[in-house]
């Protein structure tokens, strides 16, 4: 058995479930300002209330299966993206304080100043996490030992830039598709009309990143050499993309929103094989990159954490449908809600 | 300014704030569960009441412990990644377990004690504080091993592991459960839960006191106060037994620590115990200190005859921590825990003889208590984090040997400058004032909003109630 690709593969189950849970959740906050009155905000907001908080558990237990998995990529990616990493640290603060704190006063300017904290650290950590997925795509300078050897400026590109786009605006579709089984009459017709300008914003993106990958990272492509199997998710993505205009228009809602969580899914597979066997790439240098080989922490350790995720991953799971399935339906709020 | 300072300044800085959060929700979450279950026994609505009432308040404050928690979590990787890489293989399988077995439970079940009200029955919303609170204690179970690892490692070999052509040491688990159950676990583990009761119980104290004092939500509030006034004196005086053992423990397995805590820099026939102090590593000597003769022997080794080695006998090997620091916060944590045991059981006193909401000055001491619960806890993390220096990784004491160990300075990221890191320090730092203030200024609202005090219908159930409410 192959312990280092089986957590490469789990780990990235890990990050799928994380970009598309927390995914529509930020589409949510980049769509907070649909909203026109307070009424229609406490509705987008509660959208999210009982759920956001166990999305971005996913992104800790992530970043702690890293750690555990792969401790070298996990040491180098964290210090080497120093000030990427605190912001999006502080902007996932800002936007569960504004979460947690805006329903508690009444006054206008403070509920108006916590709408813009959501709306913002919403969108910026969106476009934060595409942006360093980017560059983590072109590659970052290491050196021999696998230490980021660079600056800021060595992790903000023109290809970045184009996945920080894709991000949000995936994010965008994601969440308006999301909110449309939570919202009625007028608030969820505007919602509809963002679920096709988030799509034509991602179909943009998505051929332009498409294009700029084949063009400028040819090792992205060429490990599809190896796994022919990657081929098949690559169809299944096109299908998933283009089912959603058709459940759209067909007012299939449920359907579009399991075809926007399987584009989501499938692009983080497709970032998982594009870099394999490299977890950190390193450019200009490739032969210091860290691999799923010599980044990884010991044998016995990523038998002990299968072990560990084995017993673990369906009582997750049970949670995630359960809570899903009590908060299922239209918002009503209620003296509970924010 | 350098890395290094740098780098412990914002882990203790970022850590300190985020542990005000913690103990408090886990003692919270106790009392929530006892609420419930007696609401759910006798049908009593005041129980409901009052568990709706601390509810909300345990959301504000987990809230606060799970956003400051992430932080944590990143900074591992972003400040200390050589000790990442060191530890990957046995802190990071803690902290992920943590994830795995913890945080979901608590997040999940969370979402149904917050707002499950009126979506779920009064069974199910029991279950799910039940769940929540169990998720708490799982957590400081695995972070609690992580650090307890680190003062005491057992179960794992130094090996050295090459990547690209270089060579490296690392520690790599070979005995999981030695490394759950190294030396110190258990001994730390209840420490840490003792003092998360006692701080659940003053912060409810607080609160209830408070109210008497001001004459409103009379029975709710002596109810919460006799309450939290039971858990208070039991977990104080265990908290006692707790201290010892723990003293116990570090004095074999962790001896500079000790010598740190108790500021023996030269080894002396019959170790005496300070009362107070102010250690002077100029002329290594502690001044001002008032000393029980004997005592410190007599707690270690059951005589008052054996020495307790000071640092002339282990500086060599084991280094010395920041004594002055260690001293205060361990003395600051005792002095508050024995007015703790001494100001409880006063109070119960005066409960027996039924006079204790008539004892004004008493109540106000209450009042302002839960502050020192605070410190205690505190300084209860700094005695332990500062008093493991220069150590990140503590080394194991093998055959009479020490081998193996990481310095803090050893820890550091090599890819990290001094001016990211003081970067970060005042961005967190300004966003960490607003959280303060913004905690404050909501808890302070809740507490003169009061509980919902309804008359006797059942509220679970009650649409009307409710939509009045709306």
């Amino acid at each position: 058995m192959d312990w280092n690709l089986l957590w490469f593969f789990l780990l990235g189950i890990l990050l799928a479930g994380y970009a598309i849970l927390d995914g529509f959740d930020f589409g949510v906050g980049m769509l907070h300002p649909v909203a026109k009155t307070d009424e229609e905000r406490r509705i987008l907001i509660n959208a999210i209330g009982p759920l956001w908080d166990g999305n971005e558990v996913w992104l800790v237990t992530f970043g702690g299966a890293l750690f555990a998995a792969f401790p070298e990529a996990y040491a180098t990616i964290f210090s080497g993206y120093y000030e990427a990493l605190m912001l999006v640290l502080g902007c996932l603060i800002f936007r569960a304080i504004s979460i947690e704190f805006r329903s508690k006063r009444p006054e206008r300017w403070w509920r108006s100043t916590w709408d813009t904290a959501f709306f913002l650290s919403s969108l910026i950590v969106s476009f934060g996490f595409g942006l360093a997925v980017g560059s983590a795509m072109i590659g970052i300078p290491l050196d021999e030992r696998g230490i980021f050897r660079g600056s800021i400026t060595d992790q903000i590109g023109l290809y970045g830039l184009f996945v920080g786009l894709l991000t949000v605006a995936m994010f965008q579709m994601h969440g308006a598709i999301f909110l449309v089984f939570k919202t009625k009459d007028d608030l969820q017709q505007r919602l509809i009309r963002w679920t096709w300008r988030g799509y034509y914003a991602f179909l943009t993106m998505f051929v332009v990143v498409t294009v700029a990958t084949w063009l400028w990272i040819p090792r992205a492509v060429a490990t599809f050499e190896h796994f022919p199997i990657g081929w098949l998710v690559v169809v299944l993505m096109f299908l998933a993309v283009a089912n959603i205009p058709r459940s759209l228009n067909h007012q299939w809602y449920m359907q579009a929103f399991f075809s926007s969580t399987c584009t989501v899914a499938a692009l983080v597979f497709l970032l998982g094989v594009a870099l394999f066997p490299n977890m950190v790439t390193s450019s200009p240098h490739p032969e210091n990159s860290l691999t799923i080989y010599n980044a990884a922490s010991s044998q016995s350790t990523l038998k002990l954490m299968s072990l560990i995720a084995l017993l673990g991953m369906p009582f997750v799971i049970g949670y995630t449908i359960m809570v899903y399935r009590t908060f299922r339906g239209p918002v009503k709020l209620d003296k509970h809600s924010y | 300014m350098d890395v290094l300072l740098l780098s412990r300044l914002q882990f203790a800085f970022t850590i300190m704030f985020h542990y005000l959060f913690p103990p408090l929700t886990i003692g919270l979450g106790v009392i929530l569960v006892y609420l419930e279950g007696m609401y759910l026994r006798t049908k009593q609505p005041i129980f409901e009441e009052a568990a709706r009432f601390w509810t909300k308040i345990f959301g504000l404050n987990f809230a606060l412990g799970v956003v400051t928690g992430i932080v944590m979590e990143f900074e591992f990787g972003t400040n200390w990644a050589a000790y990442s890489r060191y530890v990957g293989d046995v802190f990071g399988s803690a902290l992920a377990a943590e994830g795995i077995f913890a945080f979901f439970l608590e997040s999940g079940f969370l979402s149904l004690l917050l707002f499950g009200w009126d979506r779920v029955g009064p069974k199910m919303h029991f279950f799910a504080t039940l769940m929540v609170c169990l998720g708490g204690i799982f957590s400081s179970v695995w972070i609690t091993i992580a650090n307890s690892w680190q003062q005491t490692p057992t179960g794992h070999e130094i090996r050295e592991v090459v990547i690209n052509g270089q060579t490296f040491e690392r520690a790599e688990i070979v005995d999981f459960w030695a490394m759950v159950f190294n030396p110190s676990t258990i001994d730390r583990l209840i420490h840490v839960w003792i003092g998360a009761f006692i701080l659940g119980a003053f912060f409810v104290m607080s609160i209830s006191a408070w109210y008497i004092l001001k004459g409103r939500h009379l029975e709710f509030a002596k109810r919460s106060f006799t309450g939290a006034l039971l858990l208070a004196t039991v977990s104080s005086l265990a908290q006692l037994v707790s201290g010892h053992s723990n003293a116990n423990m570090v004095a074999e397995y962790q001896p500079a620590k000790l010598a740190a805590m108790e500021g023996l820099y030269e080894t002396e026939e019959s170790t005496g115990l300070y009362l107070f102090g102010w250690p002077d590593d100029e002329t290594e000597t502690v001044k001002y200190g008032i000393e029980i003769p004997g005592m410190l022997s007599f707690l270690v080794h059951n005589n008052f005859k054996t020495p307790v080695p000071g640092f002339d006998q282990l500086e060599d090997q084991w280094g010395r921590p920041p004594v002055w620091l260690t001293f205060q916060a361990y003395h600051l944590m005792i002095a508050i825990g024995s007015l703790f045991i001494a100001s409880t059981l006063f109070a119960c006193l005066l409960w027996y003889r039924g006079t204790l909401f008539e004892t004004r000055w008493l109540l106000w001491y209450f009042v302002f208590a839960v502050a020192l619960a605070f410190i205690a806890n505190e300084a209860g993390w700094v005695a332990a984090e500062v008093g493991r220096q220069p150590w990140i990784v503590a080394p194991s004491l093998i055959d009479g040997e020490l081998v193996g160990g990481l310095r803090t300075s050893e820890g550091l990221s090599e890819a990290v400058r001094a001016e990211q890191v003081l970067g970060s320090i005042i961005f967190f730092g300004f966003i960490y004032f607003l959280l303060f203030i913004l905690w404050v200024t909501l808890l302070h609202q809740k507490i003169s909003h009061g509980p919902e005090l309804s008359d006797d219908e059942d509220p679970y159930h009650d649409r009307a109630h409710i939509e009045k409410a709306v």
